[in-house]
């Protein structure tokens, strides 16, 4: 019982307190570029998660198992991103042989994904916080990714209304979409007193 | 034989020139956003991820460039991120030891380097079609321009979160700290309002 509080309470924390976005800035790439419209930011969201969580575990693994006993902790970042960019190859078959319609939906973004900051970003910090059980990795790295989905959605749902407000024409396109990120970040700082 | 020369003068005086404005990454093409919000809390640790950033580019720029002819459309895109990764390593190593503090502050932002846009951008759209001297200016250009962002941005959130400069003391003493700008918020917020302002000075019609 312990052990389900401690995992949920990660996850909750990974999704809204400690969003990835919001507080460590990862993604911001495609958060300003897909977010235009919702439902190519709900693709582009659900393809991030899969990949982080798979990518996450492997790393993970791949660190425990291997590099570490072996002493090889200073190739990580090479590793991480063949590690990285194999998964995303890897899913990239698999969802065009098996699921053709979902490959429509979020295929283009596949390629996009390998270099997205936040998939990078979720195996370093697994490294950093020292994680060390499975099921805690695979909660921490799908939530991640759900947090960067629920950012993202906001985000679009937002600028689809931003497009008939009168904003100024130098802060056009970019810029109010950054100040209202910033705006944003101040509301999801409301949950910071919700976990720990 | 004249004219030749200055056309090649001309092509390593716009390599190396446009990174600084007219193609500025962070103000004028909007990539490689996360460190211009991650560590732009204060001017050290942006000086020191702009000059890791220049490193990384200079060097993968130039070993792109070389194995230019080798590289097979499909297989770019990884060789680009090896190339870069191996660089970041170094980079991250070198900081760790002779930088310790602000490795420390860096954290992960240092490694995340690796899949910042500008890098690959940079060797996709130069290192890869051109020769090796405008590649390195195209490095230098682009990687100062992208400092030069940062420190502007990290200037403005220094100043007004603790009142100093660089550790030095700027505003009056009855000076209010902004703590605000210290916070996520401030980070967007204050580059939001640099982009507007940039496209002001420009009179860049956004689409």
């Amino acid at each position: 019982m312990d052990r389900f509080v401690v995992l949920s309470m990660g996850f909750l924390s990974m999704v809204l307190v400690n969003n990835f976005v919001f507080t460590k800035f990862l993604g911001t790439c495609p958060y300003l570029g897909v977010s235009g419209r919702i439902d190519s930011a709900f693709g582009m969201g659900l393809a991030v998660t899969f990949v982080t969580a798979l990518s996450g575990v492997l790393t993970w693994l791949a660190d425990t198992y291997v590099l570490t006993p072996l002493g090889l902790e200073i190739t990580r970042y090479i590793c991480y991103i063949v590690i990285i960019a194999g998964a995303v190859q890897l899913v990239e078959l698999y969802v065009r042989k098996f699921f053709p319609s979902l490959y429509d939906a979020f295929g283009i973004y596949l390629p996009l994904i390998s270099t997205n900051c936040v998939i990078l970003g979720i195996c370093l910090f697994l490294d950093i916080w020292g994680t060390d059980s499975l099921l805690e990795v695979v909660v921490l790295s799908s939530g991640v990714g759900i947090g960067f989905t629920v950012a993202i959605c906001i985000m679009a749902g937002i600028r689809e209304n931003l497009k008939l407000a009168d904003v100024p024409v130098c802060l056009r396109g970019a810029p109010i979409t950054l100040i209202t990120a910033g705006l944003l970040t101040l509301a999801f700082m409301g949950f910071a007193g919700m976990i720990r | 034989m004249q004219n030749n020369d200055q056309r090649q003068s001309g092509v390593y005086r716009r390599a190396l020139l446009t990174g600084l404005w007219q193609e500025n990454p962070t103000f004028r093409l909007l990539i490689g956003m996360c460190p211009p919000l991650a560590v732009t809390t204060a001017v050290k640790p942006a000086l020191t991820m702009g000059l890791s950033v220049i490193f990384v580019l200079i060097c993968s720029n130039v070993v792109i460039s070389l194995m230019r002819g080798l590289l097979k459309p499909h297989l770019r895109i990884i060789m680009f991120t090896l190339t870069i990764a191996t660089f970041v390593t170094i980079c991250d190593l070198y900081l760790k030891a002779y930088q310790p503090a602000m490795s420390e502050i860096l954290g992960a932002y240092v490694p995340l380097i690796i899949v910042n846009c500008l890098i690959i951008f940079r060797a996709e759209a130069c290192a890869s079609k051109s020769g090796i001297l405008v590649s390195v200016l195209d490095a230098v250009g682009m990687g100062s321009g992208f400092t030069i962002a940062l420190c502007v941005l990290a200037g403005i959130r220094e100043l007004l979160a603790t009142g100093r400069v660089f550790d030095q003391q700027v505003m009056p003493a009855g000076f209010v700290p902004w703590l605000a700008m210290q916070m996520p918020v401030g980070a967007f917020v204050t580059l939001g309002l640099l982009l507007g302002l940039a496209n002001m000075v420009t009179g860049k019609e956004p689409d």
